[in-house]
């Protein structure tokens, strides 16, 4: 090949990611120059870009498909509503995240950057079409991730934290990799459409190794059993605000990446991967409730609570059919929701400096703060499934999808530690209406409000109007089939 | 001589000591990057290998987009062990336990 061959990628279907990636250097020189006064400016400037990128993602037309960057990039409705939940996911945290740093005198720039720089990662990981895009995307998000763990950086818990999770996402990384390389080598390509193409010629023991190596490292990043040790002491450790980024939008596109690869590149092989999910599914689920009832702290239960849902998410997956990845959709959209609207109230449980993190605290929060307990309670069951709130919808989306593809065990299985799980989750419940009430908290900040109205707002009326979700959803998985 | 087979063997053990030495490790966190770098290399003679088999050049530009994230890696993680260092006094494996888990 020579020079004069290579042409300028197309790179208009990129745009959402070019306006974050021009954005977020012109912001880190504005911090370099400016130091610690500039945080206010940069956290603003980091939540325009994100919104700029989300108009840039909803305007791209809806059920085109592009791939640019010779193939290794594609843009369809699946990537794009993706994007959009991973964008909304990581405004939260920047808009969460702004009073607490400030009161903990750790506000710094480099936290939205940070921030942005992670979601342009895991936008990558959406769009990835072939396997060294999936892998830069991901290690561009887990890099900046390990570093926002260890923002508290004179505190022992947050650094040990963010020592835990690097170890064992470089841990992960490699394994995918490894399963990478395997993939590469008994199918002879890396572009997810070749290896489709390749795998229909015949498939070896070769590539189902790889393939399972590629689930270690996907179980890894979606915190799913039984790559789930590094979830609670991370949750714990990490500054709340950093908590509820690592529990919305990286769980997201973790998704995301874990339908690209299992659907997108290999349909061909579905009853091998199958057994996987399956398996991890079930065992997120049983481990993510039991294991819940026990914690005392409202992060170690938030942890447990995402180990739970990224395994009834999974449930869609294992489906493996359209039906399925529709319910996948749906199941993100509605988790990402009741999780930014649990961390908002957990955030705003404070006095002066003093955060508050177990469940005792939140005794008689319905006597002191009566409509931050009731929009709790309300997440609490919709987190517990009870309709007509939204986890009823996403649960049954997902059930369904199982059902019609034969799996009716897995979704019995998921019935049932549901019930498990909605113990721990009444028992906040019980806990807030029925028990003596402690010294009221400060109120709430408008950055807390903010996002506890909005994922109010979706979990308590998603039944009135369930259409737009869950036909974007639906165009979303008819996307990749 | 050596074929392909003989790379891929060299690989897998490379990456099973990699795995090991992060699993059965109980001194020192240095180790534990040390092992990280391990099994990225094992992935990375993966790579080259498949790719001088099939004559394919793509596997090996995979590999050095593999060692950049590698060194990017490395740098992250001494930088959170130095802060951890830092604030424990210690980088023993055993000392990084403030939280059960």
């Amino acid at each position: 090949m020579n020079a004069a061959q290579i042409v300028m990628p197309a790179l208009g279907p990129a745009l959402p990611e070019l306006i974050l990636s021009v954005g977020v250097l012109v912001l880190i020189l504005y911090g370099a120059f400016k130091g610690e006064r500039s945080t206010e400016a940069v956290s603003v400037g980091a939540l325009i870009l994100l919104i700029l990128a989300l108009f840039a993602v909803v305007s791209q037309p809806f059920g085109s498909k592009v791939t640019t960057f010779n193939g290794s990039f594609i843009v369809d409705g699946f990537a794009r509503i993706m994007k959009a939940l991973t964008l909304i996911g990581s405004a939260a945290a920047i808009l969460l995240a702004k009073e607490h740093f400030e009161r903990e005198r750790i506000a710094r720039f480099e936290y939205p950057i940070l921030i942005v720089l992670s979601t342009i990662g895991m936008m990558i990981m959406a769009s990835a079409n072939d396997l060294i895009a999936l892998y830069m995307g991901l290690e561009l998000q887990s890099l900046a991730a390990y570093v926002i763990a260890s923002f508290h950086r004179d505190d022992v818990r947050s650094t040990e934290a963010g020592l835990k999770y690097f170890v064992l996402g470089a841990l992960s990384s490699g394994m995918l990799l490894y399963g990478a390389s395997l993939v590469y080598g008994f199918t002879g390509t890396v572009s997810f459409p070749h290896i489709v193409t390749a795998l229909r010629e015949g498939s070896g023991i070769g590539v189902v190794l790889g393939v399972v190596f590629v689930a270690a490292g996907v179980s890894f990043k979606l915190a799913a059993v039984p790559f789930h040790m590094w979830t609670p002491d991370v949750y714990e450790g990490a500054p709340t605000p950093v908590t509820a980024f690592f529990a919305s939008a990286p769980k997201m596109a973790a998704m995301a990446m874990a339908v690209r690869v299992f659907v997108g590149a290999f349909p061909v092989i579905t009853p091998e991967w199958q057994q996987i999910i399956v398996f991890v599914s079930i065992a997120s689920m049983a481990l993510g409730s039991f294991a819940a009832i026990g914690q005392r702290s409202l992060k170690r239960l938030m942890a447990y609570s995402s180990i739970a849902n990224v395994g009834y998410a999974l449930i869609g997956l294992a489906a493996g059919t359209q039906e399925g990845v529709r319910g996948v959709v749906i199941y993100m959209a509605i988790y990402l929701a009741m999780t930014l609207g649990a961390f908002a109230v957990i955030l705003s449980l404070r006095r002066g400096r003093q955060m508050y993190e177990t469940i005792d605290d939140l005794s008689g929060l319905s006597r002191t703060h009566p409509w931050v307990a009731f929009l709790l309670a309300m997440m609490m069951f919709s987190l517990a499934g009870i309709p007509p709130l939204a986890g009823f919808f996403a649960k049954f989306y997902v059930f369904a999808a199982a059902i019609k593809a034969n799996l009716v065990t897995l979704a019995v299985i998921g019935v049932v530690t549901s019930v498990v799980g909605a113990y721990y989750y009444l028992r906040l419940v019980k806990v807030m209406y029925f028990d003596e009430p402690a010294e009221a908290y400060e109120p709430m900040g408008p950055g807390l409000r903010i996002v506890l109205g909005l994922s109010s707002v979706v979990v308590l009326l998603f039944w009135l109007a369930p259409a737009p979700l869950v036909g974007l959803a639906g165009t979303a998985a008819k996307s990749l089939f | 001589m050596i074929g392909l087979s003989h790379y891929l063997t060299v690989a897998a053990i490379l990456f099973t000591l990699g795995v090991l030495g992060i699993f059965i490790n109980r001194k020192n966190i240095i180790v534990i990057l040390m092992s990280v770098e391990l099994i990225l290399l094992a992935v990375n003679i993966n790579l080259v290998a498949f790719s001088t088999h099939l004559g394919d050049i793509v596997g090996q530009v995979f590999a050095l987009f593999v060692l950049t994230v590698a060194a990017a890696e490395a740098a992250i993680g001494l930088a959170i062990l130095v802060v951890f260092f830092r604030n424990r006094g210690s980088i023993a494996v055993e000392d990084v336990n403030m939280m059960k888990g």
